[in-house]
């Protein structure tokens, strides 16, 4: 075991997989000189060289088209953007490209990039550097979508979406960077696409990712003093989505509580909802209850800011009301 | 060197100095705000560390926006502080924006990024590089189909260069010979990426040429000269003939307030900040015989005023908790459903 950043098991990640693959190459707003905006590939430069640290001028489509040629090329480019938010410049690159050309080809031609970005919360970053995106990407047939959590999935599931076959867009959370966590690298990860159950109660379930999953746990801790015991399940990939272990949860319990930070209208939460609400019906107790982002856009004020999001004593509050 | 008077007749707009002592005055108040913000950071009272100060291009802003009238419109880069207050902002609203309070010109919700002011014509500060410039083809369309004589100004720095939606814009407006003009404010760095490194061509005017816009080049070095560019342009732009002037200067600190700027060494910053527009202004106006006693006076007011921004901006409230769902959409129309008024419909229908 050894204590690890997010950060730190992220740049681990490709550092290894640029090692092992020669075509495997960075492209994007100062990942090179720099080290990335939130420091992921610091240093690597130094260690590749600026052939493979492409920084680019601020051209979020190209950066994304470019990457996309190259896959078709044969190469496996990890494009960055530098926040989530810029995703809405590069869509027609990602969605009517990246995502279209298996399919439209004849399944002839792959895409096997992954688009490196982050979202969400945290910093009073504003309206347009702090969204959380994610069903964009999920409501785009061809793309798949990967969200670490924890340190150690920061570096497998990086790992995992630099060996797909297709393109991954890998969203990390702007909070989580920081993150430190004792980690065996050398344990092995759950495969790409199966979720982590990271605590197992009789119940209810709390299904979520990213960030959110340290809020799910925070105050499945505090229920359990209440004699309030929750399933807490991480989904690691949206795309593909592990429904089985949900379902499994689900039949367990009877109560399910889905959780992201997205905006709830037409959100993460609202697919996997309905999902529940269609595969388990008989299962279950109660409606399933989506806590998600507001439907607003995210303030600058701290206080506005939080208010958007759901945090741990709201999972706790409700999680109580679905129990009585 | 001597002092040039301008010509131009009195605007209607904010910055009615015609007179190189004015112009100083409106720099060493941009300065002296952007210090501030630089203080309410390190006092822990700003909105988060997204700060982007314009220390060193304050000709830029003061010069181009003196050339502007009022009725004028214009959108701004994330480094947009002294443009705005080179229209007339009031540095307190801005200063409580910049702390997320409920006094600031967005009541919080927007922060130093996203500053805007309708009455101004300010129609927004922006986080996408790039984002509000072809706002400004849109409110040319306006201006010309109104018959308003309105002018509609981009700013941007050097980092949009790169970016398609400028080339679009630029199109546009020389197509349809809009009363636009785009101002690149050209302080040579994009976050950590210097001009030649983003770019093989970088007389970044003759891009603009290339699409049928009057395009021309200014240094920063001379207020003076910034506002003769800048008069040429807009001039030309409100009588049909859309344009683009690159203000060269230089961003004399880190791209955000947390950025030490460690990719560019410290010959080349000192360097860079002897292209101190305020500096030179200072040296002029002594030359020209103000006294020191009046330039220091000058100082010491825009002190004053800046330091009453912070006490104003810590004074000031957060928005109200409720104050998150107003204005998604218009006045009137009916906010979106807060999740726990939601949740607790759904569970006390269980």
């Amino acid at each position: 075991m050894e204590k690890m950043t997010y950060r730190d098991a992220l740049r681990q990640a490709l550092r290894d997989a640029m090692h092992e693959d020669e075509d495997i190459f960075i492209i994007g707003e100062e990942v090179g000189r720099y080290g990335g905006a939130y420091g992921v590939t610091k240093g690597l430069i130094d260690e590749f060289g600026p052939e493979r640290l492409l920084d680019t001028p601020i051209s979020e489509p190209a950066i994304v088209g470019a990457a996309v040629g190259a896959a078709m090329a044969g190469m496996r480019p990890v494009a960055e953007l530098m926040y989530v938010d810029f995703i809405g410049m590069t869509m027609d690159q990602l969605c009517n490209q990246a995502a279209k050309i298996r399919y439209m080809f004849g399944g002839q031609i792959g895409v096997p990039m992954v688009l490196r970005t982050q979202g969400g919360t945290g910093r009073s970053a504003g309206a347009q550097h702090s969204q959380s995106l994610e069903a964009y990407v999920m409501h785009t047939p061809g793309l798949r979508l990967a969200m670490p959590a924890t340190v150690h999935d920061a570096y497998h599931l990086l790992r995992q979406a630099l060996k797909q076959p297709d393109p991954v867009v890998f969203i990390e959370h702007k909070g989580l960077y920081a993150l430190q966590e004792d980690v065996d690298l050398n344990a092995p990860p759950p495969a790409w696409g199966k979720a982590a159950v990271h605590r197992q109660g009789d119940d209810l379930v709390i299904v979520t990712y990213s960030r959110q999953l340290h809020y799910a746990l925070e105050a499945a801790e505090i229920l359990a003093q209440d004699g309030i015991e929750a399933t807490v399940i991480d989904l690691r990939t949206l795309n593909p989505l592990d429904f089985e272990t949900i379902r499994h949860a689900v039949e367990q319990t009877g109560k399910a509580m889905v959780l992201s930070e997205g905006p709830l209208t037409a959100g993460v939460a609202a697919e996997l909802a309905a999902r529940i609400s269609e595969e388990c019906f008989d299962f279950l107790e109660n409606p399933v209850l989506r806590l998600a982002g507001e439907d607003i856009p995210i303030s600058v004020s701290a206080g506005l800011e939080a208010g958007s999001v759901p945090s741990p004593s709201l999972v706790v509050e409700y999680a109580r009301k679905l129990m009585k | 060197m001597s002092i040039k008077p301008t010509t131009r007749s009195a605007p209607s707009g904010k910055v009615s100095n015609t007179d190189l002592i004015g112009l100083y005055r409106e720099m060493r108040r941009i300065r002296t705000f952007e210090e501030r913000v630089g203080e309410l950071f390190v006092r822990g009272q700003s909105a988060g560390s997204m700060l982007h100060l314009s220390i060193g291009e304050e000709s830029a802003a003061v010069g181009v926006c003196s050339a502007m009238k009022g009725g004028d419109t214009f959108t701004t880069h994330h480094r947009g502080h002294g443009i705005f207050l080179a229209r007339g902002a009031d540095p307190n609203r801005m200063m409580a924006e910049i702390a997320g309070k409920d006094t600031g010109y967005c009541q919080g919700k927007g922060g130093s990024m996203h500053i805007a002011d309708r009455g101004l014509g300010h129609l927004g500060a922006n986080a996408i590089v790039g984002g509000g410039i072809p706002a400004v083809v849109g409110a040319g369309l306006a201006a010309k189909r109104r018959g308003s004589g309105a002018v509609s100004v981009a700013f941007f720095g050097d980092g949009a260069m790169g970016q398609g939606i400028l080339y679009e814009s630029m199109n546009m407006a020389a197509l349809w010979s809009l009363p636009v003009v785009f101002v690149c404010i050209n302080n040579q760095w994009g976050m950590g990426t210097r001009v030649d490194q983003a770019t093989r061509a970088t007389v970044l005017h003759e891009r603009a040429l290339a699409f049928g816009l009057k395009g021309d080049t200014v240094d920063s070095i001379d207020v003076l000269d910034v506002v003769a560019a800048a008069q040429g342009t807009i001039d030309a732009a409100r009588a049909g003939m859309p344009g683009f002037l690159a203000v060269d200067c230089y961003r004399f600190f880190g791209h955000a307030r947390k950025d030490k700027s460690p990719y560019r060494s410290e010959e080349e910053e000192t360097d860079g900040r002897k292209k101190d527009p305020i500096k030179q202004a200072h040296t002029e106006l002594t030359q020209a015989g103000h006294t020191q006693q009046e330039l220091d006076a000058i100082d010491g007011a825009a002190a004053a005023e800046m330091d009453a921004t912070i006490d104003f901006a810590i004074a000031s409230n957060p928005p109200a908790q409720d104050a998150m769902f107003r204005d998604v959409f218009a006045p009137g129309e009916p906010e979106p459903e807060p999740l726990r008024q939601r949740l607790d419909r759904i569970l006390a229908r269980d």
